[in-house]
């Protein structure tokens, strides 16, 4: 068991609490740094495809998770991203700015998509992002002059400052650069005042407003931040595909952002990375596990899509918290032991009252 | 010292056709205790959402004596009247329920803020600053109503009496210059009643705010008040000091209701010359 | 007289959206929980027909009351098992559960063999037929969804207007807890309402199957509703009915009016000025807080 003896606020600041979090974390850096020579081609490319997923998480964890505004279209925001990057580094715009500007334009939609939720809330809200995520996808599919229509655009090599990324391992730097980045950027964010403004719009705007927060300049704010990161996991998507269509950003796109955050753990920022690992991970895992079951069941095209929608249902019914919930839980048993109590996380039972009230 | 802070200027308010506050005129002075008493449905929570700019009202206005010199207060935006020193406790509590005493504190030190987004993003050292500086402050309000032992604790598992210290603290984060309290002691027992009593006679003469609130429990009413305000049916029915109030004809009949009269129809209370000043 | 035409088609497709809708609001009016499975239950539906009809060698109507007499079992089945342990918990939970529902659906059709994958005609006694009346060349497939339509949901609101149900179901989404202590048997009505929003969905598969074939992505029309409830308000059930008719309408005709690619996009630009103008819908209630 840890005591943590507090003696100093900047201890309840910091990032890290203890010791022993700055040893596991310095750990996986340094295990995620070795990676290229540690794992095969194949796995560091699933490993790219995690943090570039994890980025994503991020954004739609700040909005969902932490700000409490659902939106139900966020693959718009990674199309709008991954376009702008194709299209700007097609004409030969340097990789850096490519991105600011896939960051930006992403951004500017954010802004135009959270107009909705300066008025409404709750389910309105996502049928408000849910239509911008149609509208978005049928303009990249329609504006063909641009982005190549249904057909798609290929896209050439990220090219940064002279450096030619083709191999596997410099993309994954770069990925894994920018997802610590960001990282730490939400980290920060989260422990000063604008996170914090964040939260209380999502327990109770009522509170919020009274307590001096402007509620549209912080939802426009995490909307814009939201899609953001979304617009830089889009551009970074572009580059690793190397060829983007819009059929990539529909619904089930979407659907499968929000299935990451909530199987990862609402509001939290682990829960990201967790549901990132998750999404990457279970169709390797099901690729796997499908030698082993009867033809009829192992190579029927729907098992995926059953396995996702079953795990996605246990997890709701069983472990609303989510992956991260159930880790913390595992630790704090591991912490305690033997004195882990059985009824400590045990949840209230809830009776459902009008959200419309709320 | 007697400089007025707020004066409510026939305030009316309609919703519909129901009138929930009609042609409402007080002032509060600095440094006061000034309480709403009434019935319940009288419309004193309604005045407070005037104050707060919840609700906009159907006529008349408020004047506020801000940081920078008098201001009308009706013309203002909901979310600067925490800017202008004007700070709320809410008769259903809300507090932030996924967040811990603490952080509920630290949002009320929101408009005390000192880093805007971008060094917010990189966690500058104004923002380190700032927030060190935040959370001394939030410590002088947590040793002021004792919440010490809640620090950490998760709103959403506090039972309903501590709530009510934590919204009270939270309101005293935001460093106001008037407080608006709805309610403070309802649902709270009888040790739970005196500590909040202490704790605003504290408020006015330590920390030297204003204090306007709504209250039932007469004897905290006339323990810590020195003015009153009765309201019965969103009118004025009375206003002096607690003595003067409480014995006043309409009030008692507002109330009890006059002798000889079993049901209790709307009648216009009688103004026996309880208007003090 | 072309704009009539349109409008006729647009009006039947609109009662599909109104159907599905129709359940949206059912559950949303008992539960205030919004199912996004009704589009995948409205699809089970139609292969329950098909079931019938070529599996068990039921004529149309058995296969159809079976179909619907199924669905509603299963719907109530799905609110037993599945839905009942979460309600009280945030409405997003719950969403992210039906989605999961209509993912895991979609998947167990698929992965029938040989079934799951194709697309299959439900054989209706009245298909490819046609009337002509006054010049108007009627699909008498549509008809038979407008007829159908309109029956029902005059049934639907006189029992949620007139009857006890209708108001204990009312009752137990604004306040579960007070429901449950005025004696309502709020876990029942919670399965029934399911049962009637699996039925309603049942009901509009088998209307559409003649129209766009029976396959497992059908419920992907399920979508479309959503802008239908939106306008109509989501508390309202005529008003999802109206506003699955204004949503196909406006798809009708902006398919023909309009350049490519605005036909599939209209609802969802409908849905964007219904929002910004009235966010409650046509029919919906407007519910604030008080503090």
């Amino acid at each position: 068991m840890r005591f943590i003896f507090k003696t100093d606020y900047m201890q309840d600041i910091r990032l890290a609490q203890h010791a022993g979090q700055v040893f596991w974390y310095g750990a996986l850096m340094l295990a995620l740094l070795a990676a290229p020579w540690l794992v095969a081609e194949y796995w560091l490319a699933q490993l790219t495809f995690i943090l570039i997923y994890a980025i994503a998480g991020l954004g739609l964890m700040l909005l969902a998770g932490f700000t409490g505004l659902f939106s139900l279209g966020h693959a718009a925001f990674l199309g709008v991203g991954a376009y702008t990057q194709a299209v700007l580094t097609n004409a030969g715009v340097p990789f850096a700015i490519a991105l600011a500007c896939a960051a930006g334009l992403s951004a500017g939609v954010g802004v135009v998509v959270g107009l909705p939720a300066l008025r409404v809330k709750g389910v309105y809200l996502g049928m408000a992002t849910l239509s911008f995520g149609f509208i978005v996808e049928e303009v990249l599919a329609r504006w063909e002059s641009v982005t190549g229509g249904n057909a798609g655009i290929r896209i050439k090599q990220p090219d940064i400052f002279g450096w030619t990324l083709s191999s596997g391992g410099a993309f994954y730097f770069l990925c894994l650069l920018i997802t610590v980045l960001a990282t730490l950027g939400i980290l920060n964010l989260l422990r000063a005042p604008t996170g914090r403004a964040f939260v209380a719009i999502r327990d109770s705007e009522i509170s919020a407003q009274s307590m001096g927060i402007h509620l549209a300049r912080y939802k426009t704010l995490s909307f814009a931040l939201s899609a953001a990161l979304a617009g830089i996991a889009g551009a970074l998507y572009a580059h690793k595909l190397q060829f983007i269509s819009p059929d990539q950003f529909d619904i089930l796109q979407s659907i499968d952002l929000l299935l990451m955050i909530v199987i990862g753990g609402l509001g939290s920022v682990h829960g990201a990375f967790l549901g990132a690992i998750f999404l990457i991970a279970m169709p390797q895992a099901i690729a796997m596990v499908k030698d082993y079951l009867p033809p009829t069941v192992g190579q029927a095209p729907g098992l995926q899509g059953l396995v996702y929608g079953v795990v996605l249902v246990a997890f709701v019914l069983f472990e609303p918290q989510g992956l991260y919930g159930r880790w913390l839980k595992i630790r704090t048993y591991l912490q305690m032991f033997p004195f882990y109590r059985k009824g400590m996380f045990k949840r209230q039972k809830t009776f459902q009252k009008s959200d419309r009230l709320r | 010292m007697n400089n007025i802070l707020l004066s409510a200027q026939n305030l009316s308010l309609r919703f519909g056709g129901v009138l929930a506050v009609n042609n409402v005129s007080f002032e509060v002075r600095q440094g006061e205790v000034f309480t709403l008493i009434g019935p319940n449905g009288a419309g004193k929570t309604t005045v407070f959402n005037l104050i707060s700019r919840i609700y906009t009202p159907s006529s008349g206005a408020i004047d506020y004596l801000g940081p920078d010199g008098l201001l009308r207060l009706t013309a203002q935006p909901p979310q600067a009247v925490a800017g202008l020193g004007i700070a709320r406790t809410f008769q259903n509590i809300e507090l932030f329920e996924h967040a811990t005493v603490l952080q509920n504190l630290l949002i009320g030190r929101h408009t005390q803020r000192q880093s805007g987004f971008w060094q917010d993003l990189f966690f500058t050292r104004t923002t380190r600053q700032a927030e060190l500086k935040a959370r001394e402050k939030a410590e002088d309000v947590i040793d002021f109503l004792d919440l010490q032992h809640q620090r950490d604790a998760l709103v959403a598992g506090l039972p309903y009496g501590v709530r009510k210290v934590v919204e009270l603290a939270r309101a005293l984060c935001t460093e106001p210059r008037l407080l608006l309290l709805d309610e403070p002691s309802s649902g709270l027992n009888v040790e739970e009643t005196e500590d909040m009593a202490f704790w605003i006679a504290d408020i006015k003469n330590d920390l030297g705010v204003t204090v306007l609130m709504v209250e039932h429990d007469m004897a905290l009413v006339s323990k810590v008040s020195d003015r009153v305000l009765a309201m019965n049916q969103g009118e004025v029915i009375a206003l002096g000091t607690p003595r003067e109030v409480q014995g006043d004809a309409g009030v008692i009949e507002a109330y009890l209701g006059s002798e000889g009269d079993v049901s209790s129809l709307r009648r216009p209370a009688p103004h026996a010359g309880a208007r003090a000043a | 007289m072309q704009l009539l035409q349109l409008v006729i088609s647009g009006i039947a497709q609109g009662c599909i959206y109104g159907l599905i809708a129709l359940g949206f609001v059912l559950i949303y009016k008992a539960t205030e929980t919004v199912s996004f499975a009704q589009g995948e239950l409205m699809m089970l539906g139609a292969f329950g027909g098909l079931a019938g009809m070529t599996l068990l060698g039921f004529p149309y109507w058995l296969a159809v009351l079976c179909a619907i007499a199924g669905m509603a079992l299963f719907g109530a089945l799905l609110e037993r098992i599945v839905i009942r342990p979460i309600l009280g918990q945030p409405a997003f939970s719950i969403v992210m559960l039906t989605i999961g529902i209509g993912y895991a659906a979609r998947g167990l059709i698929t992965m029938i063999p040989n079934i799951g994958t194709e697309t299959h005609t439900l054989a209706v006694p009245y298909k490819d037929q046609i009337w002509n009346l006054a010049g108007l060349v009627l699909n008498v497939e549509q008809m038979v969804v407008i007829a159908v339509t309109a029956a029902l949901s005059a049934l639907l609101y006189l029992l949620f207007r007139y009857s006890k149900l209708g108001l204990a179901m009312q009752a137990a989404s604004q306040n579960q807890l007070a429901a449950y202590y005025m004696g309502i048997p709020v876990k029942r009505l919670n399965g029934i309402a399911w049962a009637l929003a699996s039925a309603v969905a049942a009901i509009a598969g088998l209307l559409l199957a003649p129209i766009t074939f029976v396959h497992a992505n059908m419920g992907f029309i399920g979508l479309k509703a959503f802008p239908a409830a939106v306008v109509g308000g989501f508390s309202s059930l005529p008003g999802a009915i109206v506003g699955g008719l204004v949503i196909g309408i406006v798809e009708s005709l902006s398919g023909f009016y309009l350049p490519d690619g605005f036909k599939d996009t209209a609802a969802y630009v409908v849905v964007l000025i219904m929002l910004v103008v009235k966010p409650t819908g046509l029919f919906g209630e407007k519910l604030r807080k008080k503090v």
